[in-house]
């Protein structure tokens, strides 16, 4: 092992605790909160690491961090946009969490990212790398249950919790599997599609929150389509938590900046605090 | 070539390596091509539309022009005689009416060149399906005469203008399409990729052009067998579907890849689209793109049989230039009057460089000639008038 790869072991002992993600979210639960997590595309701009401060600033009880990838399937023409803007400045995965060691969010990260990144370094070396960045979670939306548990079990090893998605079609069998597996949070997708805005909510958004409310004690979030405070507050009668992603990114590629950010966040924070 | 195992692989590659939202349809999807596949009235329709619609079986052809030249014996599996002029409307018709089997009106595809797209929007306009294609932008526009036919055939062309804007970009598009849409549309994936079943289904629906042509080698070659199968290999399904028939005899099987596409050789391991499989990516993970005359080659993965039989050294997976596929294309033209599309161009560069060196003289070599080259000859006549010497 090289000296940096020893490094990087060491590193991450020191500053992983495991369950960090579950821990911080489940304490913010049970003071009365309803969780928010931001995402933001790693190395999107110059000050991007400005940027996921601000949303903790704003309120944010976990950051997103997407690590972008050249093909994201499961994402709308958003954060396709971002992860392009982001790549063509000659971001990868190492500059992302290079960035993102110096950051002191003070809440958990979770890394989002395609498993072909992962599977390129190595499943094992690329969940310590995640570790010694300070990334408590991970979140690689295409691999199914089947194709994971692999993965897993090297992110258990590195102390990253891997959080699953579950989507309006899966049955119920799989959907148990999904909550019982899922660590930090279990990741409801509010609609069958892809990431990106939406003017109002789909009615399978409250459906999702409630089938997995009702298999699981881990703190339920629901993602895809919420755009506005309104929608949060909504979709937070059945999850306990939100993730928000292409709309606050729409703010970002349209020229705001941390301030902007911070001010997006501070207001769904705000509604989800009034209830 | 037999069923992979329950988790789609083929030695260490395949899979399933698809969003949560659609494991439900690729398990539906397997389910009913196992069921449809064991069922003798599936088989006996699709047969009969291989035969009055598709026009099947494609004649195997003694090049007896291009034989004399090179010096050993070359047979050329017609395929490219099939209506709509390419191997692409085996796998579309059983995928069409697996699609109707399933409840499923609407299809989507990608496609490269075109080949794939046609066939799919001309099985939709038969089982009067809905149909929306996607194609990169690049490729829209050197393949405006096939995007002119898809849109005949009622067909919707959405041309993709991210990434490199070629085939794998339209992959990446169809598949969010289908997250959206997957209860009610089928994806109709034109290759032997993509996530489990996908590989499998797509070799067994191309498995005919292998079967015919072992059997008419048994009939022209007195009961034996070529020396040498040889096909190109983009994602590799019409190479998967003529390997079938002649895998489990002793004969050598190439699968000829652009240069600026070969996936085995020049990539590594690699996950994308849905399956493990060698992929051309940087060092960070970031897929590559391709680059090939070629649109239907124009892709950075492989179908992960290939990957595996390459891995096992049961199939070689050499590569040609472009420089060599355009003097075969011409050659093809001159030699036997068949002028070939671009990508079994291909498949003849390799044998032409090859004859008398790997391929030892008087050797027979089977050609799959998956395509029919009326779509290139436009590009073709501008890449020939660069490449002309000067006179």
């Amino acid at each position: 092992m090289t000296a940096a790869g020893t490094a990087i072991g060491a590193v991450a002992e020191a500053r992983t605790v495991p369950g960090a993600l579950g821990v911080a979210l489940r304490a913010r639960r049970a003071e009365g909160a309803k969780l928010l997590v931001p995402y933001v595309t790693g190395g999107l701009s110059d000050d991007w690491t400005d940027v996921v401060a601000a949303v903790v600033a704003g309120g944010a009880d976990a950051v997103e961090v997407g690590i972008p990838f050249s093909d994201p399937v499961m994402d709308g023409p958003t954060i396709q946009e971002a992860s392009v803007r982001a790549l063509d400045r000659g971001t990868t995965p190492a500059s992302v969490l290079a960035e993102l060691a110096r950051v002191d969010a003070g809440v958990p990260l979770v890394a989002m990212t395609y498993y072909n990144l992962a599977f390129r370094m190595g499943d094992l070396r690329f969940a310590r790398s995640l570790a010694a960045a300070g990334v408590a979670g991970a979140i690689l939306p295409d691999l199914p249950l089947e194709e994971s548990l692999a993965w897993e079990a090297q992110a258990a090893e590195a102390g990253v919790e891997t959080v699953l998605l579950a989507a309006p079609v899966t049955p119920p069998d799989r959907l148990a599997t999904i909550a019982r597996r899922s660590r930090g949070f279990v990741y409801g997708v509010s609609r069958m599609g892809i990431t990106g805005e939406r003017a109002s909510l789909a009615a399978s958004a409250a459906v999702m929150a409630r089938r997995l409310k009702a298999v699981t004690d881990t703190p339920v979030l629901i993602g895809f389509g919420i755009s506005t405070p309104a929608q949060a507050v909504e979709v937070c009668a059945e999850a306990d938590g939100v993730v928000v992603a292409s709309a606050l990114l729409r703010e970002l590629l349209d020229g705001g900046g941390p301030q902007a950010a911070a001010e997006f966040v501070g207001r769904m924070r705000a509604a989800l605090d009034a209830g | 070539m037999v069923e992979p195992g329950p988790d789609g692989r083929f030695g260490d590659f395949g899979g399933r390596f698809v969003p949560e939202a659609l494991v439900p349809a690729c398990l539906e999807l397997e389910e009913a091509f196992r069921t449809a596949w064991a069922d003798p009235a599936f088989r006996g329709e699709l047969d009969a539309l291989l035969r009055d619609y598709a026009g099947r079986p494609s004649p195997l052809t003694e090049a007896v022009n291009l034989s004399e030249r090179l010096g050993v014996r070359v047979l050329l599996k017609r395929d490219e005689l099939n209506h709509t002029g390419s191997h692409k409307i085996n796998n579309v018709l059983g995928q069409a009416l697996l699609s109707r089997r399933m409840g499923k009106r609407r299809l989507v595809a990608e496609t490269g060149a075109g080949q794939h797209g046609v066939a799919t929007a001309t099985a939709a306009a038969l089982f009067s399906f809905d149909c929306v294609i996607y194609m990169g932008a690049v490729d829209v526009e050197r393949q405006a005469l096939n995007v002119f036919r898809m849109n005949l055939l009622g067909a919707e062309v959405r041309p993709v203008a991210t990434g490199s804007r070629t085939l794998k970009d339209a992959v990446n598009e169809a598949m969010r399409d289908w997250v959206s849409s997957v209860e009610t549309t089928h994806f109709c994936l034109g290759s032997v990729m993509g996530p489990h079943p996908y590989p499998w289904m797509v070799r067994e629906l191309q498995r005919v052009i292998g079967r015919e042509a072992a059997e008419q080698c048994r009939r022209m070659l007195d009961g034996g067998l070529p020396d040498v199968v040889v096909a190109c290999v983009g994602g590799g399904s019409n190479a998967a579907g003529i390997f079938a028939g002649f895998v489990d005899a002793p004969v050598r099987l190439v699968g000829v890849q652009p240069e600026g596409g070969a996936a085995i050789g020049r990539g590594v391991p690699g996950v994308v689209h849905g399956s493990a499989s060698m992929l051309l990516q940087d060092e960070h993970g970031q897929v590559l793109e391709a680059s090939s005359i070629s649109a239907g080659l124009d892709y950075p993965g492989v179908g992960p049989e290939h990957a595996h039989l390459g891995a096992e050294g049961r199939a070689e997976y050499p590569s040609v230039t472009d420089a060599e596929v355009l003097e075969a294309f011409a050659l093809l033209a001159r030699t036997e009057g068949i002028i070939p599309a671009l990508e079994p161009a291909h498949a003849l560069a390799w044998v032409v460089r090859e004859a008398g060196r790997s391929i030892p003289k008087g050797a027979t070599v089977v050609v799959n000639l998956c395509g029919r080259g009326d779509k290139d000859v436009a590009q073709v006549a501008t890449l020939l008038a660069e490449h002309a010497p000067p006179s």
